[in-house]
């Protein structure tokens, strides 16, 4: 649960973020993130809320470990599996 | 010793030199320091720090000399036994319960919330916050969230507070808060730890700064780690440096996400929501300021305020002979390991815990049980 997910802010809606997350599109909030967000900035994302927005230069060292661990099949890999529950987040947010 | 299919034989390093360098340096580190005395212990308080160590098997990169340990990391696992009691007697008095999945097997005093499934209540799983306050605004019916999870997870709790709710809603805390935990560790003389391991995402929140005056008066270094294998060897080298040179400060080895502020509006939103009051940790008793309650400004939103919860029916019985052997709360202050447990993988499984620690994937338990704690993998790839 503490893993958080980088992913790519494609669009803004108020409060709202469309982010993309190693392909699939999901909806993260924007009320706690202490910067402003634009579309194509990366934000880490906890429990359906971006809590940082990630620096220019740290993106792709950030998504290292991420696109490792999206790609692990397992589902008996706990850290995976984290993952996956993150990316669940928001699935049924989308009004 | 079960590891799972993913077991930590699959030791890859994106890159392996790096991570040669900096065992080697931890190695000259641990010999220089232990010489003629007992290991070094460091204690890490993150069940995803304890994954990651598991999953690339890092322990068995370490020499014997230095202990890297799990503290009070999980927060599923803390979630004390009368906190479960109050979300169970809820559910079993009708109303309806939202909460995360980890909870759901969580066992209270005698019946865990998918007991109460079981018998009929209504328990909802939710990834999110968010998905909880939906929930509540597709109903008329009250919809309780039996909120769990340390600062950075109490964070979105406080985020759908503010930005109002509808009436039947309301949140039931067993949000925690880990600086008073590691106080409290750093308390215990027997758990000797030399040096703690921060977990990366809550200082996000709370930035790393806030270690300082801790690391000060425990004449104990805090470091900030990341979850990439490389980043917690290399968090492990900088606190045996500060070990060594005596620096009982605050280092931060994950710039890419933790500053020394931290986030501050994450901050203001959590305490203008939430006020750390004493209150009891599973396993291991009650911890100042260890938990996260609603203020008196939120009441109307505050489930134990909101409802009668009648949890008698549930303490009257007797704890089962299994759970008294149960070592969880020794596991979760660094004081025992899973291995040590009787139960540990016999009676107590993933599909069948008896224990906490088995329960949610941030558990020690479960996480040795899936990829092993301790693997003797005969060194470095």
């Amino acid at each position: 649960m503490c893993l958080g997910i980088p992913g790519k802010v494609i669009g803004i809606d108020g409060m709202e973020a469309t982010v993309d997350f190693f392909g699939v599109r999901r909806q993260v909030r924007l009320d706690v993130v202490d910067e402003p967000v634009a579309i194509g900035d990366y934000v880490l994302n906890h429990v359906g809320f971006a809590i940082r927005r990630i620096p220019e230069s740290e993106v792709a060292e950030t998504l290292k470990l991420f696109e490792e661990l999206a790609a692990a099949g397992d589902d008996q890999d706990l850290l995976a599996a984290d993952l996956r529950a993150e990316l669940a987040v928001t699935q049924e947010s989308k009004k | 010793m079960s590891a799972g299919p993913s077991g930590a034989a699959e030791l890859r390093f994106r890159d392996p030199g790096r991570a040669r360098e900096l065992t080697a340096a931890i190695a000259r580190l641990v010999q220089s320091l232990s010489l003629g005395r007992a290991p070094v212990t460091l204690m890490h308080v993150c069940g995803t720090h304890e994954q990651a160590i598991a999953r690339f098997g890092l322990r068995a990169s370490l020499p014997p000399a230095l202990r890297v340990i799990m503290g009070p990391g999980c927060p599923v696992c803390v979630t004390d036994l009368c906190e479960v009691d109050e979300g169970v007697a809820l559910a079993l008095q009708g109303v309806r319960i939202a909460t995360y999945g980890d909870m759901l097997k969580l066992p209270g005093s005698s019946k865990s919330l998918a007991d109460a499934q079981a018998e009929g209540a209504r328990v909802d799983v939710v990834y999110s916050a968010t998905q909880a306050v939906e929930l509540a605004r597709a109903s008329e019916e009250p919809v309780v969230f039996f909120a769990s999870g340390f600062e950075t997870t109490a964070v979105a709790t406080a985020a759908i507070l503010l930005a109002k709710p509808p009436t039947n809603f309301s949140v039931l805390s067993a949000h925690k808060y880990v600086p008073p935990a590691m106080e409290a560790v750093a308390r215990l003389p027997e758990a000797r730890v030399e040096g703690f391991l921060a977990a990366g995402h809550a200082a996000v929140i709370t930035g790393y700064g806030l270690f300082e005056d801790f690391a000060r008066r425990h004449r104990t270094p805090v470091v900030v780690a990341g979850f990439e294998p490389l980043d917690i060897l290399a968090a492990l080298v900088k606190l045996l440096e500060m070990i060594r040179d005596r620096e009982f400060g605050a280092a931060n080895a994950y710039p890419r996400c933790v500053t020394r502020q931290g986030n501050r509006r994450a901050q203001e939103s959590l305490w203008r929501v939430f006020q750390a009051v004493d209150g009891p940790w599973r396993g291991i008793g009650v911890i100042p300021d260890g938990n996260l309650q609603l203020r008196e400004e939120w009441a109307a939103l505050d489930a134990r305020r909101r409802f009668s919860i009648n949890v008698s029916g549930l303490t009257q019985l007797a704890r089962s002979e299994l759970s008294r052997r149960c070592l969880c709360g020794k596991i979760m202050v660094g004081l025992a390991e899973p291995t040590d447990c009787p139960l540990f993988g016999r009676e107590c499984l993933p599909e069948s815990p008896v224990g906490a620690c088995m329960v949610s994937s941030e558990g020690t338990c479960k996480i040795w049980y899936q990829y092993g704690g301790r693997p003797d993998l005969g060194g470095m790839p």
